[in-house]
């Protein structure tokens, strides 16, 4: 009797631990330090954050993802990317993405984490995404200007700095240069400033920014290769297609514009999110030395800057619980353009090929069925 | 038949020449970067046209009927949303802009700029949108002048927000207990929900001093609250300091602001005093090598 009330005493007080963890977790206040997976992706994460799941993402996926250290900020932190794909005896085609280019804009490299999770959780049983990570690889960024994103997190104070953090000169005590005014793209000449305390500061001349030159460095390695180069920012909801310059037009602009509209109308598939597509100087301002203008530039063929949310209720500071819908619709619209970007470099090979082999047998079968 | 053979493998021939796509090897036309068909040249001695604190290059200004995408409609739609919220706005209605539908601007003889706009505005709160026809006149010339602006919207006031504004004021307007707060929104985007009407009447305040700095140059919109603080109310108004901080998307710059707010239900959002804080540049220094 003794040992029948214990133990039912003791289950009672089991069930009622488990039933009281289970309570603590559902009506617990939202802790920071929760790395569950269910949540990981509705947090914007710090540079140390993101670096531990960078090599967390190697470690889970060995076979699909690599990393590269391809250059070094001012204040000599690496800037590494993410390399994703089946691995393959031959030269593939890829596709670029950065993030965070510029540091206040914290739903970027959010985005950039949520769509390497997106693939890496898909490519085994998504049809469509298998191809593409067998035919090409995806080189991902997360954070471009670390030591300006580090930076924002330092405190409330920083968080709205955009540029990177290399000291003025010529007596300027300001910091930091607009990475994205820095390429070797008509620098210098619309949409800028020269004053080094301005936040569209676009440096003494073009790739004075080593994390400038860095990306130009690897598209220029790789520029046979990269069909589409993607680069994320916030906010105001944009798709912007080159060039920054109102006078210039890219000579692809009808496609790109096309793929851009797609991809907007993908995006408000998702949520109802109206994104506008155009050139800068049309839907935006006009403005030179961009990344996405030097992608062109050197021949990239599909180049994009997405502007994400929102419309500038929040801006910046963009609520963590719109990271998830947020990432939702831009995956979307990043798909549109690689899966148009992967068709028409893959399929259309294809169809040559397959139209080649069938004019060749039906020439062998008439030429054959007449000589008979 | 032979003929037959002779004309079907021409056709076969011409069609396996001329392949109608293109294998793509990747690159596009160029190869170097100064040898784009389309690339400004690029020369040693290339002239910035900005200098020292400067302005972004002179915009053509688009005449007539505009594009309700293009950046022209949608900044001038922009100062319709703050003028808007100087007229209608309190800490439970904040109006954003929705959607351009259609607009047009004309030059006024040396005097300034005028647009035409249809606009759909929404109220975030509520999520009421109200249709809006409104005119602008950006005056020209010399020293910087508020923009002009006459609006009527159907549909926005219909959200009710007078049991909700009166309740809050009941609330504060003794002066036992003044409120205070700051980085409305955090880094996080996050805020208390007691401190949101105060996040709603910084963006409404902030639209007195955004309505009078705006031009067909700029597009402003509130970034944060840095910091407020309650007074003690005065004349049934409740009285407030803020900080605030606002982005101007042109420039890219974040300028900060001190005002003197009050506000009451019957009185609405007024704006009594601003003053424009200074850039600190020597804040910008790195974190372990100041102080």
């Amino acid at each position: 009797m003794m040992m029948l009330g214990l133990g039912s005493v003791g289950l009672v007080l089991l069930s009622l631990a488990v039933q009281s963890g289970h309570g603590a977790q559902d009506s617990a206040v939202w802790s920071r330090e929760e790395t569950t997976e269910r949540n990981y992706y509705t947090r914007y994460h710090n540079m140390s954050e993101i670096t531990a799941w960078m090599e967390q993402m190697k470690r889970e996926n060995p076979d699909v993802v690599s990393s590269m250290v391809y250059g070094q900020t001012y204040e000599r932190r690496n800037i590494t990317l993410l390399k994703i794909g089946l691995s393959s005896t031959v030269r593939k085609k890829a596709i670029w993405m950065d993030c965070g280019i510029h540091a206040r804009e914290w739903i970027a490299p959010a985005f950039c984490q949520y769509f390497v999770r997106e693939i890496l959780r898909t490519y085994k049983t998504d049809t469509k995404v298998n191809e593409m990570m067998k035919n090409l690889d995806f080189y991902i960024t997360p954070v471009l200007n670390v030591d300006g994103y580090i930076y924002s997190w330092h405190n409330e104070s920083t968080r709205l700095w955009r540029k990177s953090r290399s000291p003025g000169t010529g007596g300027c005590t300001c910091y930091g240069t607009d990475l994205n005014r820095n390429f070797y793209a008509n620098w210098g000449m619309v949409g800028v400033s020269t004053d080094c305390c301005s936040e569209t500061y676009c440096g003494t001349k073009a790739l004075s920014e080593s994390e400038a030159w860095a990306v130009t460095d690897m598209l220029g390695k790789m520029r046979e290769d990269i069909l589409a180069f993607l680069t994320i920012h916030s906010y105001s909801q944009l798709i912007l297609v080159p060039y920054g310059h109102p006078n210039i037009s890219a000579p692809n602009y009808d496609e790109l514009m096309e793929v851009g509209l797609g991809a907007a109308m993908a995006i408000k598939a998702v949520h109802g999110m109206d994104y506008t597509v155009g050139t800068s100087p049309d839907i935006l301002y006009p403005f030179l030395g961009s990344s996405q203008d030097f992608a062109r530039l050197i021949g990239i063929p599909l180049s994009f800057t997405f502007e994400l949310r929102d419309k500038g209720e929040h801006g910046f500071e963009l609520p963590e619980d719109q990271i998830q819908p947020t990432c939702e619709e831009a995956y979307a619209g990043a798909q549109h353009i690689i899966t148009y970007t992967h068709d028409k470099a893959f399929y259309s090979y294809a169809a040559t090929v397959t139209a080649t082999l069938w004019t060749t047998l039906l020439a062998a079968w008439v030429s054959s069925a007449i000589l008979l | 038949m032979g003929w037959t053979l002779l004309i079907l493998l021409v056709v076969l021939t011409v069609v396996h020449g001329n392949p109608t796509v293109m294998v793509r090897t990747g690159s596009g036309p160029t190869v170097g970067f100064d040898q784009h068909p389309n690339s400004v040249p690029l020369g040693e001695d290339i002239q910035t046209t900005t200098e020292g604190e400067s302005e972004v290059v002179e915009e053509v200004m688009t005449t007539g009927v505009l594009n309700p995408s293009h950046y022209p409609a949608r900044r001038a739609a922009t100062v319709v949303q703050h003028y808007l919220n100087t007229r209608y706005g309190s800490p439970y209605r904040w109006i954003f802009l929705s959607t351009v539908h259609s607009g047009s601007a004309e030059d006024v003889a040396e005097m300034g700029r005028k647009y035409q706009l249809e606009l759909t505005m929404q109220e975030m709160i509520s999520n009421v949108s109200g249709q809006c026809s409104a005119e602008l006149f950006f005056p020209g010339g010399e020293g910087q002048s508020a923009p002009q602006v006459q609006a009527s919207c159907e549909g926005l006031h219909q959200s009710n927000t007078t049991a909700q504004e009166e309740a809050f004021y009941q609330q504060h307007r003794a002066s036992n207990n003044l409120v205070s707060g700051n980085n409305i929104p955090d880094s996080y985007g996050h805020m208390e929900p007691s401190m949101k009407p105060f996040w709603q009447l910084g963006g409404v305040a902030s639209s007195f001093i955004m309505l009078r700095e705006s031009n067909e140059s700029t597009l402003y919109n509130m970034a944060q609250v840095a910091n407020f603080t309650q007074l003690e109310t005065e004349k049934d108004q409740l009285r407030f300091n803020y900080h605030v901080l606002l982005h101007e998307m042109i420039s890219q710059e974040i300028i900060h602001w001190k005002l003197l707010v009050t506000w009451s239900p019957e009185q609405g959002v007024q704006v009594l005093q601003t003053e424009l804080q200074p850039k600190c540049h020597h804040c910008e220094a790195p974190p372990n090598t100041t102080n």
